[in-house]
């Protein structure tokens, strides 16, 4: 019978260097190997290999993708908590470890991590602190021990220069959110058994929802440390352990803050369901109309039928650059088209682009209108191109696509449109908004354009949209106006 | 009886299963193997409780498997044995 082998969650072969290797590639007597082989028994035993999104960091370990066969992402040099966090949020499902060394999560991402347990965010960190930089040769790391000689501390870490070395499991030990902390070591037979039942406890502790847990593993590095991985195990238990004292700092599934982590996430996926399920996420369902406040207390007091409407089919997405100088609406106007897309029920980004100053800097914003879901919020080549001043049909005039609109600000751009493969509409609309009394409504101008000459969303949706988003109340009624007077304006000069 | 497969070719010759091993049942081998170290080599077959610290403190996934009650003839393709 057999009783110990290598276990499911690692792939049968490590393409990395070769077809069929078989090894890792780490020195011999690494401490990772046996750490990877403790995570992957308990990633068996717990059944949950489809489960898990493995986040490797830069460091010896940054390839631990070519091994574990579950999901896997590589963060960049400290930010593997923060990434795990994004998952965290979205995969409702998933089983986040963070498997860190401790150059990575000591030194370069000491922000990320302690954030990560400051909120209890709902995932397993896996600390492996060898006390050195091991990848790259052998630099000192927050975790060097005093008089510990390394390449960049040739005579030693000395305290006055370099400081001490950084307990993390007593710094993270010092928030109040996580609910597992504990340090275990590698030195022994005994100390890897020991590390086993902490690996899988941090495991089943995310599995039940209970929140962060922080393992901190001293391990051997043989090479860095400049001895024989036998005598490494030796050195680390008679010279780690007595700076990083190994114990169980923190094992409260039952504490207040446990109970909370809990509870966010069950609130999480309450709303994702409720949302998943809303009228508007389903196809053929249909999506409310725009209500106002009032309207929407009937709606709730019975007084008014609940009305469905049905979702505008876009021909194709609509990936509108609006562009200006600051102080001209180009980010507000943005805002406003945005929102019009959302009452539409359509998927719609918005990506604000600005300079520092608050006025007269260059700023566009882009829009993204589309019936499915949308990758990326920025837009390279737009489909619309509303050009508010001269430098801005300059930057972007050659970026719309073939058959394009344009459309150009004629009050301030002098030129005309060199390409011929598009439409162009001029409106001054600078003007139009000077003449209606609110010269800072030229963007209200070139949308009610944009959206009645397209006919891709009702111009009555920016109706509905402007006194929900319009600071200055006492301009909303101008505003409301101004939409008529460009229809008038829009009618005499290109309905023709 | 007990034993312990060792995958030649997938072992680093790193020592700490035979530091670990209470009960002494592997040495370091004679031969090189491909990797151009001297693997580990079980000799234990009279006195191994296949109790499997040699396996967990191992850092390689594949190197060392573990059988309770089962001779070494009768073993058959495991996963992780190394086949060159």
């Amino acid at each position: 019978m057999m009783t110990h082998t290598k276990p499911d969650a690692f792939y049968d072969t490590f393409e990395r260097k070769g077809h069929n290797d078989k090894n890792t590639h780490y020195c011999p007597g690494c401490g990772h190997g046996t750490i990877h082989k403790l995570i992957a028994e308990a990633i068996d035993d717990l059944g949950i290999r489809d489960r898990v999104i493995f986040h490797s960091p830069v460091g010896c370990s940054v390839f631990a993708y070519y091994y574990f066969d579950t999901g896997n992402i590589q963060c960049s040099h400290g930010r593997a908590p923060a990434v795990a966090t994004g998952v965290r949020r979205v995969h409702n499902d998933a089983v986040v470890i963070s498997y860190q060394g401790d150059g990575d999560l000591a030194g370069i991402g000491t922000a990320e991590i302690i954030h990560a347990a400051n909120r209890g965010e709902n995932i397993t960190v896996f600390f492996v602190n060898n006390a050195i930089y091991g990848m790259t040769g052998g630099q000192m790391a927050p975790t060097t021990l005093q008089g510990q000689k390394t390449l960049t501390t040739p005579l030693g870490r000395d305290s006055v220069r370099d400081g001490l070395p950084i307990g993390m499991s007593e710094v993270i030990n010092a928030l109040k959110t996580p609910v597992y902390i504990e340090r275990v070591t590698l030195s022994s037979a005994k100390g890897v058994m020991k590390t086993k039942k902490a690996i899988r406890k941090g495991l089943e502790y995310q599995v039940d929802g209970r929140g962060f847990s922080f393992i901190e593993i001293l391990s051997p590095c043989p090479v860095n440390w400049k001895m024989d991985p036998v005598a490494s195990r030796k050195w680390l238990a008679e010279n780690l352990e007595p700076i990083f004292p190994v114990a169980c700092f923190r094992d409260s599934c039952t504490n207040s803050s446990a109970v909370i982590s809990a509870r966010a996430a069950l609130e999480v996926s309450e709303l994702t369901e409720a949302v998943e399920s809303s009228p508007a996420a389903s196809e053929n369902a249909g999506h409310l109309p725009f209500m106002g406040d009032d309207q929407l207390i009937s709606l709730l007091n019975g007084e008014i039928p609940l009305e469905r409407l049905e979702t505008i089919q876009l021909a194709e997405d609509q990936l509108v650059k609006i562009a200006g100088f600051g102080g001209q609406g180009v980010l507000s106007g943005g805002v406003l088209l945005a929102k019009c897309g959302i009452a539409e029920s359509l998927h719609t980004t918005w990506l604000p682009s600005y300079g520092p100053e608050m006025r007269g800097g260059r700023a566009y914003a882009s829009v993204i209108l589309s019936n499915d879901e949308i990758g990326s919020p920025v837009v390279d080549n737009p489909n619309v191109l509303i050009a508010m001043n001269t430098p801005s049909l300059e930057a972007f005039e050659n970026d719309v696509v073939p058959g394009g609109l344009i459309l150009v600000n004629s009050s301030i751009v002098s030129r005309k449109v060199s390409r011929e493969d598009v439409q162009v509409l001029y409106v001054p609309a600078s003007n139009i908004a000077k003449e209606g009394g609110l010269t800072a409504a030229a963007n209200v101008v070139m949308l009610a354009v944009y959206l009645h000459h397209t006919g891709k969303i009702p111009v009555e949706r920016l109706k509905d949209i402007i006194p929900a988003t319009v600071k200055r109340k006492e301009f909303v009624e101008e505003n409301l106006k101004m939409i008529d007077r460009t229809l008038n304006y829009y009618d005499t000069h290109f309905r023709s | 009886m007990n034993y312990v497969k060792i995958a030649a070719d997938q072992c680093k010759g790193c020592r700490v299963c035979i530091s670990t091993c209470p009960r002494h049942c592997l040495v370091v081998g004679s031969q090189f193997n491909s990797l151009g170290y001297q693997n580990t080599v079980f000799v234990g077959e009279d006195r191994c409780t296949a109790c499997g610290l040699c396996f967990y403190v191992c850092p390689e996934p594949g190197a060392i498997t573990v059988f309770r009650d089962e001779s070494p003839e009768k073993e058959s393709g495991t996963k992780g044995e190394s086949e060159s």
